[in-house]
């Protein structure tokens, strides 16, 4: 808080040693989020974190206008329209879930408006001109997952991972980053969240008789499978996705995920990180700023996306006010340069580093991996 | 694939086929004596396993609530036709008793020992009564108006309470997954195969469930009536037989099946809100290969269900929904070629 009053000052200062400051338009920014439906969540968070912004970012006034799409793409859609039409928004921010964010990308692109999404949307080469991404792509984290494999010394992989595409994406990336380093995938099995039995798969897996399994599977889906592989006697490592990194994998997992290997973005686990994790300071003050506001054991990463827009927001406003003004389209493209042009950005969740041909952004120095131990995450050194 | 790899996957198989014959004989069942497919059948298993594994957390499940407010509008319902036919006050008064009295007892012992963690077995039995009257109730508010509709209107319905249901089990349950701790933690080894107890309790209970279907349809008199009712609506009715009061019994049994099943599966897989739909769509596969008539063709449908879904994702992992569901179309292929009977109106 004081920073920003800090900044606030130094910002009038500023503009009253130029003598000429134009009236300002507020800079309005549409935040479309799942407050409602499976996806509450995500959004809820996104939102909590969102109240602790405070009225100013970088000195100017910012407008949130924040709807609820109920996890439905449509709404999303409607929601971005209102956006772009009747707001007349600089920029979007949302969605938190990977449908209603793809949906809405079509709508921001038309009016040439950045989308800032909390989910891994997908969209075709070509399509995301104006979407940016907040989480990690897979393929950061594969390369963190693969990168600690080689360390272990693993040389064979079973694949076990939804029939979605979650898993699809995620075995792309995965078997890019394991043929760069001699590992080779001996088997691959799909199933689905809502199956009853895993069973088939599992013994398919252990016949192959790989080094260690990856298993690709989202919040309190991803013990079920990992279960299955233990019944059957596996004695390699298990590895999990950072979708698996949330306590429902030890709630429903109980001793049978002892061990288990899970990739993550730094945000979660601040305090236990090295002092060399770029990411350590702001995932510890992201942290204690949300759990002392709403109790311990309450921030989730998608309160941490949250985080990390607050600090593209500081960077990008002052640059893209250098050459229009809010309300303009050449400011809506102004932003879209300077996310482009910012450089390499610490955030809560890993380092970023938008630039004009890669849309994902972060790089190799994001993926943290973590064990669990005693029903609790720790951070592998 | 060795014998040891096949006789561990036809385990696997005949487990979740014993589960899916639960369901079929609940689709069966009320198909036969109400006409309607019973799309819900499903939801019943995920109210069930999620039942008891909030009340294994100490909560209040949000089944009672669910309850309560079916309940309200069942009795809504009691009122205003009461008035409408000019009913004694006293005669309301019973009717509106009658629909809440159950409910509200059963929430009620529910909302009062769930916070004790009482054993496993006691909350199972209430999770049981919890979810049972959910049947009757759903069949007063959904079907009873429209018990002479054709069946694709009845179908239409089913189709809308599915939705309703899974809506509200988001509602009421949260979006995540929950596992039930086994029954019986038993283990033994056969050669190769390891049987778990909880495998063992859900081949013993389906089997009791069906002799215990069977004595009833035998020889209780209200199940008599129910197998009257399923051949000849009409001619039941001029026997005496209430067709309203069988469509009810015939849910109550449903739900009662459902949760019961999702007390065998919980503590074998993790159920979501919205799980309980694919189960359910496989116990219908397997009532479709009993032409929704047989129960004993209905057990071996799903037995085969079973077993096909087990060797199917051992080959083709991706494709086991496409090789269960594909399996229904040479059936109907069979079954139409072998009778031949025009759609009744």
């Amino acid at each position: 808080m004081k920073r920003t009053t800090l900044k606030t000052l130094a910002a009038a200062a500023a503009l009253a040693l130029m003598g000429a400051s134009p009236a300002m338009a507020d800079i309005n920014i549409g935040v479309s989020l799942s407050l409602t439906g499976p996806g509450s969540g995500l959004g809820i968070p996104m939102q909590n974190q969102m109240k602790l912004w405070g009225p100013t970012i970088a000195g100017e006034k910012v407008n949130l206008i924040i709807l609820d799409d109920a996890t439905d793409p449509g709404k999303g859609v409607s929601n971005a329209r209102r956006f772009v039409t009747d707001e007349k928004v600089d920029m979007i921010i949302g969605s938190c879930i990977t449908a209603v964010a793809a949906a809405m990308t079509p709508v921001a692109a038309e009016a040439k408006t950045v989308q800032l999404a909390a989910s891994p949307v997908g969209v075709p080469p070509g399509q995301d001109g104006w979407l940016f991404r907040l989480p990690q792509s897979n393929e950061v984290m594969a390369h963190a997952v693969v990168g600690h494999m080689k360390k272990l010394g693993i040389k064979t992989v079973g694949f076990l991972g939804y029939t979605d595409a979650y898993g699809e994406l995620w075995l792309k990336a995965f078997t890019a980053e394991a043929e760069k380093s001699g590992i080779k995938i001996v088997a691959t099995e799909r199933f689905a969240r809502t199956d009853t039995s895993v069973t088939p798969q599992a013994l398919k897996l252990t016949a192959a008789n790989p080094d260690a399994m990856l298993i690709v599977a989202s919040g309190s889906g991803a013990a079920m499978p990992q279960k299955a592989i233990v019944e059957r006697n596996f004695k390699g490592k298990i590895y999990q996705t950072h979708a698996a990194a949330t306590s429902d994998l030890m709630r429903i997992g109980g001793k049978d995920v002892e061990g288990t290997y899970v990739v993550s973005g730094p945000a979660m686990v601040g305090t236990q990180l090295a002092d060399n994790v770029p990411s350590k300071k702001l995932a510890v003050d992201f942290l204690t700023s949300y759990e002392k506001v709403y109790g311990a054991g309450s921030a989730n990463q998608f309160a941490g996306h949250s985080y990390d827009a607050h600090i593209v927001l500081e960077k990008i406003i002052p640059m893209a006010l250098k050459k229009a003004k809010p309300g303009t389209p050449e400011f809506r493209a102004a932003l879209k340069t300077a996310m482009e042009t910012m450089g390499r950005t610490v955030f809560s969740h890993g380092v970023m580093n938008w630039t004009p041909t890669d849309h994902w952004g972060y790089t190799n120095e994001t993926g943290v991996m973590l064990k669990v131990v005693d029903g609790k995450f720790v951070v592998e050194k | 694939m060795d014998f040891s790899i096949a006789s561990i996957l036809a385990l696997d198989g005949l487990t979740n086929g014993a589960i899916y014959a639960l369901l079929a004989l609940a689709t069966v069942l009320v198909f036969a004596v109400t006409r309607v497919i019973f799309i819900p059948q499903g939801e019943f298993v995920a109210f069930g396993a999620l039942t008891l594994a909030l009340l294994q957390a100490g909560k209040v499940p949000g089944t009672v609530w669910f309850l309560l407010i079916l309940a309200a509008a069942a009795a809504a319902q009691d009122l205003v036709q009461g008035l409408k036919h000019g009913l004694p006050v006293a005669g309301i008064a019973r009717k509106v008793l009658g629909t809440t009295a159950y409910p509200v007892v059963v929430s009620v012992l529910a909302i009062v020992i769930a916070p004790l963690k009482t054993p496993l077995l006691v909350q199972a039995a209430l999770t049981l009564a919890l979810v049972t009257p959910f049947g009757n109730l759903i069949y007063r508010l959904a079907y009873e108006k429209l018990a002479d509709a054709s069946v694709l209107v009845l179908l239409i319905v089913s189709v809308g309470v599915h939705f309703a249901l899974v809506g509200l089990g988001l509602f009421f349950f949260g979006a995540e997954g929950y596992r039930n701790p086994s029954f019986w933690d038993e283990r033994f080894t056969l050669g190769a195969l390891t049987l778990s107890g909880q495998t063992l309790i859900i081949f013993a209970a389906s089997l009791a469930l069906i002799v215990m279907l069977w004595l009833f349809f035998e020889r209780s008199l209200h199940g008599k009536a129910l197998r009257a009712t399923a051949v000849n609506r009409l001619g039941a009715r001029l026997m005496g037989i209430s067709t309203i009061g069988a469509g009810r019994l015939s849910l109550t049994m449903a739900a009662f099946i459902g949760a019961l099943s999702g007390l065998l599966i919980g503590p074998t897989t993790t159920v979501f809100y919205d799980s309980g739909f694919l189960i359910g769509l496989k116990g219908f596969v397997a009532a479709v290969f009993a032409g929704l008539s047989s129960y004993p063709l209905a057990l071996v449908g799903a037995l085969g269900v079973g077993l096909l879904e087990s060797f199917g994702s051992f080959y083709a992992s991706a494709f086991k929904e496409v090789i269960v569901f594909s399996a229904i179309l040479p059936v109907l292929l069979w079954r139409s070629l072998r009778d031949p009977h025009s759609e009744e109106h």
